[in-house]
């Protein structure tokens, strides 16, 4: 359920100073209110779900409330009231509805640029959270937003296409900006390197871990091996610019195997079916 | 009519607060409606319907790189129609440009 704000200067209310109307802004926007401002003209979204909460300094005239089909309209006089003062009204008002505290999640997930999008699936088989899925006519899709670790974009470092964006992220082109021919090059040495690795990050993985186990049975040196596993870690956030916070949350290496080798496994069969429906692999853009 | 939406990006610091500041305030003095949102990602990642009512129509949209702006929307199925959408970048134009390009535009709503 959401939950809108109005501040309103048309008929019947007097219209706030620019200063005062600015503030209000600020301070519903900075708690997470969305909020139109409606003026003498012009036109704003209306509202198709939810509730409304008009702000307006209205005198004596306050309209009754009322309601706008089925969603609930509420009326009330701010005249005389600081921002502060009105962002604390807001407050009171949606916690009286069902509509959830805005600002609980930082909205830190993938978005698929399907222009540059192959349907390759790789984003799939590497994540380990279950982001990603397949739409009823077999193609990638973000599922899963919520799962997403915060200020990790490491699928997006996957992506042959550099079709995988993530809004918030710092630099170009994982940030939205156009993507150049500098990027694509970076990107086809990054499909170099895993084809050097075998084509399989997991295998490549599995391999390792199956050499450092016999190297570390030999040597049982367990800090040794920490030491190691920490150094790698380390290396690996920064050159991925992956938080510490995503490697701290990793399941176990044997967990991470299972994992990685359902969602291939998910992948594969999502190809399979695209395939049997004739859905062609989308030519990679230049 | 044409709308005008402003984008805070409330939930990260990727914009510089001085360029939403000058932007916010540009637009406030204005004098034109316009609907001024926590954050287009979120609303993304909800699929708010919202996103399917701006979407209709002729809008102009002060946020990010507009790459990233159209396939936000896209994935809420609320896609921009490429003639009919205008995306103004606040994190690489400076305010000037952003409401320069924004108030035309607001004129046209008075329209």
């Amino acid at each position: 359920m959401s939950f809108r704000v109005a501040l309103y200067e048309g008929d019947g209310a007097q219209p706030f100073e620019d200063a005062q109307r600015s503030a209000i802004l600020r301070g519903l926007l900075d708690k997470g209110y969305r909020v139109s401002s409606i003026r003498k003209g012009g036109t704003v979204a209306g509202a198709n779900e939810g509730s409304v909460l008009v702000l307006g300094r209205f005198g004596d005239g306050v309209p009754a409330n009322a309601a706008d089909g089925s969603i609930p309209v509420q009326f009330h006089n701010v005249d005389g009231m600081d921002a502060p003062a009105i962002t604390a009204l807001v407050e009171q008002g949606r916690a009286a509805t069902a509509a959830p505290e805005p600002g609980k999640w930082k909205p830190w997930f993938p978005v698929i640029d399907y222009s540059r999008c192959t349907n390759c699936m790789q984003c799939l088989s590497f994540c380990l959270f279950e982001v990603y899925g397949v739409s009823k006519d077999h193609k990638i899709q973000v599922q899963n937003e919520t799962n997403c670790k915060t200020e990790c974009p490491a699928c997006s470092r996957v992506c042959p296409e550099v079709a995988i964006l993530f809004p918030k992220y710092r630099h170009s082109p994982i940030n939205g900006d156009e993507v150049n021919s500098d990027d694509m090059r970076r990107e086809a040495m990054k499909v170099d390197i895993s084809a050097l690795l075998g084509g399989d990050i997991y295998a490549a993985l599995r391999d390792r871990s199956a050499k450092s186990k016999s190297r570390f049975s030999k040597e049982r040196d367990e800090e040794r091996a920490i030491k190691e596993r920490q150094n790698c870690l380390v290396k690996l956030s920064k050159e991925a610019g992956i938080p510490p916070e995503v490697f701290a949350s990793l399941p176990s290496p044997e967990e991470i195997l299972v994992k990685a080798e359902a969602a291939k496994l998910r992948a594969q069969g999502a190809l399979e079916k695209a395939e049997q429906a004739g859905l062609e692999k989308v030519a990679p853009s230049s | 009519m044409k709308r005008l939406v402003y984008c805070n990006c409330s939930f990260a610091r990727v914009l510089a607060p001085e360029v939403k500041s000058r932007v916010l305030d540009g637009l406030a003095a204005s004098g034109v409606a316009f609907d001024a949102v926590p954050d287009l990602c979120e609303m993304s990642a909800r699929k708010d319907p919202a996103l399917v009512q701006i979407a209709e129509g002729d809008v102009t949209i002060a946020a990010c790189y507009p790459r990233a702006v159209r396939w936000l929307f896209a994935a809420a199925g609320a896609p921009l129609d490429a003639e009919r959408a205008k995306i103004l970048n606040m994190r690489s134009d400076s305010p000037e440009s952003v409401l320069a390009s924004l108030l035309p535009s607001a004129e046209e709503s008075h329209a």
